[in-house]
């Protein structure tokens, strides 16, 4: 029993390290912008937020710090994708080695070194006593709980609220929205700093909630699990969800089944979930799905008025 | 008498040293339903445009419920009450017809009731009898369907005045009338509508007013019971020499030159596009492909040329069987093919006339040596062309992207002819052009059929089937419905199989 618990409950604190980049970018892609530098972004979240966190000793200013640090980035990755319209795959892929490099960089002061001020475990008064439930859902950081509320919201204001609905059309044919007098540009480029934003925090769960310091590469491939979490879940929050829970399972299922099976190279468990990565891509990105997928149709195209 | 709700008075409107719209004049009466005839280039969709409010006149005035204005924006437009529909639709594929007028609409609440939300469409769409499932979503719709959608779209919001680009353009003949008298309907009930239209008879039939436009300038306004054929043909196309060209029923040779038996073809989303698919056609002879598009006519041609596999089924080149053959072959056995969308299949829109004109040919003797292209060569066939078929050229190193429609047209088809083809497929041959180049296109297909050339071709337009085919196949959703002898049939008939019902 104390098994279950302890895989589960390590299955929610993993699904939140992917969720928040996840939900980032499932508003990101639903704005038609799609940003491949979730794993760059994590990186730099999570080594803002140690570098902070261990000269100030103050977890609010960290995260502070965390949310500018994505916002900034996502600045820049709005410039160059929807003011100067380049290459959306290519902007991504310079934001992620920028994030690995400068990360690794800018952090090498206090790297593997103990910070000693995370994100505590608090237990929820009279949820938590639940039995087995209370354990995996209700004993967590207070990340986790944010994500809680989170998820609702999210879900609710895309497909409930007025701006959900200009968002969902705004990835579908961002022209119609021109025409009807919104400003394309100025909803893309909110909507991509809240999504570097969401990645940055997501990074800083790595480094100040699941472990409590910074190393290198620390994220270690979730920014491109989150990644493949929202075509997976068909740009849904709540499906990207189960989804994340999914992967936390298969996870945390190797990191506890290596103490019962001490035959089985400890490798084949590490790397189950990147397995899960590849096989979740192929079902949610191949071409045998229907024809109306849930994709947005402007995806990855720079809005250019003039060449309608 | 009816009070006049808009006035547009001597507007130009200039593009650098190109005047669109020079001292145009147009009154626009409550209620009335106001045909903009004109061919491409005459200035019909810059006007709307300075009208809706996407280009600022020159010059000129606008008077709307008698008071001066000055349209600063689409959405000031809007917010008028002036609203467009677009000939390429705006709406959101994925979301309801509900969500699309919604996202069109600033006053709605901050969280969306579906259920309000589709009762409020629903209610719209019966006062002004536009048959809309608020539900549905958008890609599930006919092409009608959708185009009542941006309809409701404008209502909903408030407009009075509403400007429809060739809105019959996508719809079968049936669906036409529909819509036009829709249209009656809401300009019995006060709402003002210009429809931009290319189409003398649909003018002269549904119209109260048309004003003809030419190079810009007004050429004519009358009422519609004033109008005539003459009339509107002298104001559309001036002075020009026109002369409709109608296929006489040249000497027919019995020999079959294409036959196919029961062809089977797939589209790109795996379905049968064509269910067993049998037709023959003569040297010297048009054969007419009628339907809405997208029923199999893109499939049709493109099996033929070879671009796809037949499934099932045989196809006979003069007797021989080329079901098997690659595209490359096909060309080689005179088959010449001209495709329904010129910048994409027809031409490279980057290069130059010469490059495009030995796209087929490059490494024929008379065009290239040792793998060299011979620019001389080349240069002097296209030349010549130019010369027998009158196209207008931008200069000879400029893109084939900066020539007009009709002048790319024509130097696809000099292209294609100059193989000699027994078999000319052409898919929608003057979809786009003007009276003038659709004319001249039809001319020179005409002179092949004369050579003894067998002709396929696909149009939307009866007019044109009529006018050129000796006989007419109409495909309705993959099927061949009937083939008909297009001088024993009426547009009726064919309109009423390209809806689907069968022929008696």
């Amino acid at each position: 029993m104390n098994l279950i618990v302890a895989i589960l409950s390590g299955a929610v604190v993993y699904a939140v390290s992917v969720l928040y980049a996840g939900i980032g970018e499932t508003f990101t892609e639903r704005s038609g912008v799609m940003n491949l530098g979730v794993e760059g972004i994590m990186l730099m979240g999570a080594m803002s937020g140690c570098v902070t966190a261990f000269h100030t000793r103050n977890l609010a200013l960290a995260m502070l710090i965390v949310i500018l640090t994505g916002a900034v980035l996502g600045l820049i990755f709005a410039f160059l994708t929807v003011t100067l319209q380049s290459d959306q795959t290519v902007c991504g892929m310079a934001m992620l080695i920028l994030g690995t490099g400068l990360s690794g960089f800018l952090g090498e002061d206090i790297a593997s070194k103990p910070i000693n001020l995370k994100f505590t475990k608090i237990p929820l008064p009279v949820l938590s006593e639940i039995p087995i439930i209370g354990d995996i859902l209700f004993n967590q950081n207070l990340l986790v709980y944010i994500m809680y509320l989170l998820l609702p919201l999210a879900t609710f204001y895309i497909y409930k609220t007025r701006w959900g609905l200009k968002l969902r059309a705004l990835g579908e044919n961002p022209a119609v929205l021109d025409a009807a007098g919104e400003n394309v540009f100025a909803m893309r480029y909110g909507y991509i700093v809240f999504g570097t934003t969401m990645m940055a925090i997501s990074g800083a769960f790595v480094s100040l909630a699941q472990t409590n310091v910074w190393q290198e590469g620390m994220t270690a491939g979730k920014g491109w699990i989150a990644f493949a979490l929202v075509a997976f879940s068909s740009w849904n929050p709540a499906t990207l969800a189960l989804g994340a829970l999914l992967f936390g399972f298969i996870s945390n299922l190797g990191s506890n089944l290596q103490i019962y099976l001490p035959g089985v190279p400890t490798e084949i468990f590490s790397a189950m979930p990147y397995v899960a990565t590849i096989v979740v891509l192929i079902i949610s990105t191949g071409n045998f799905r229907k024809k109306h997928t849930a994709e947005p149709a402007a995806l990855a195209k720079a809005y250019d008025r003039e060449s309608r | 008498m009816k009070e006049p709700i808009l006035e547009m008075r001597n507007i130009t409107k200039k593009f650098g040293k190109v005047v669109a719209n020079e001292d145009v004049n147009l009154t626009l009466n409550e209620g009335e339903i106001h045909a903009l005839l004109g061919e491409n280039g005459a200035g019909k969709s810059t006007l709307m445009n300075v009208l809706t409010g996407i280009y600022k006149p020159n010059s000129g005035a606008i008077y709307y419920k008698g008071n001066k204005v000055k349209i600063k924006s689409p959405r000031h437009a809007v917010d008028l009450g002036i609203g467009m529909v677009h000939q390429h639709f705006h709406l959101i594929p994925t979301l309801s017809a509900a969500e699309n007028v919604f996202l069109y609409t600033p006053s709605c609440k901050r969280v969306l009731h579906k259920k309000e939300m589709e009762d409020a469409i629903e209610n719209c769409s019966k006062e002004f009898h536009l048959d809309v499932d608020p539900s549905a979503k958008i890609w599930q719709m006919s092409v009608g369907e959708q185009q009542r959608v941006e309809i409701i779209k404008l209502l909903y919001r408030g407009a009075d005045i509403l400007i429809l680009d060739e809105p019959s353009a996508v719809l079968t003949a049936q669906e036409a009338v529909e819509m036009f008298k829709n249209l009656r309907k809401m300009a019995e009930s006060g709402k003002s509508v210009v429809v931009i239209s290319h189409k003398m008879n649909e003018v002269m039939q549904f119209a109260d007013r048309i004003t003809v436009l030419k190079g810009g300038k007004v050429e004519d306004t009358m009422l519609a019971e004033e109008a005539t054929v003459e009339r509107l043909t002298k104001a559309v196309v001036g002075d020009r020499e026109f002369v409709p060209q109608t296929n006489e029923g040249s000497a027919k040779k019995e020999q079959v030159v294409l036959e196919m038996k029961d062809v089977v073809v797939k589209n790109d989303k795996g379905l049968n596009a064509l269910k067993n698919v049998s037709l023959n056609i003569h040297a010297g002879e048009i054969f007419g492909i009628a339907g809405v598009a997208g029923n199999g006519q893109k499939e049709l041609a493109e099996v033929i040329a070879g671009l796809r596999k037949a499934e099932e089924g045989t196809i006979f080149l003069n007797g021989e069987d080329v079901t098997k053959l690659s595209v490359k072959e096909r060309i080689r056995k005179k088959i010449a093919f001209i495709p329904e969308d010129r910048l994409t299949m027809g031409l490279v829109p980057g290069m130059t006339m010469d490059e495009n004109r030995v796209l087929k040919q490059y490494n024929e003797q008379q065009f290239s040596k040792h793998g060299i292209l011979k620019k001389k060569a080349i240069s002097d066939a296209v030349d010549a062309e130019i010369e027998r078929h009158e196209i207008k050229i931008v200069g000879k190193s400029a893109p084939v992207s900066l020539m007009s429609g009709g002048n790319q047209q024509k130097l696809i088809i000099a292209r294609e002819i100059s193989g000699e083809p027994t078999l000319l497929i052409c898919a929608y041959p003057s979809r786009g052009l003007d009276m003038g180049a659709a004319e001249a296109v039809r001319q020179i297909l005409l002179e092949q059929c004369k050579k003894g050339v067998a002709v396929l071709m696909i149009s939307e337009e009866l007019d044109e089937l009529f006018q050129m085919s000796d006989r007419i196949g109409v495909l309705c959703d993959g099927e061949m419905m009937a083939i008909l002898d297009s001088h024993e049939t009426d547009y009726e008939t064919v309109g009423r199989l390209m809806s689907g019902e069968r022929y008696e």
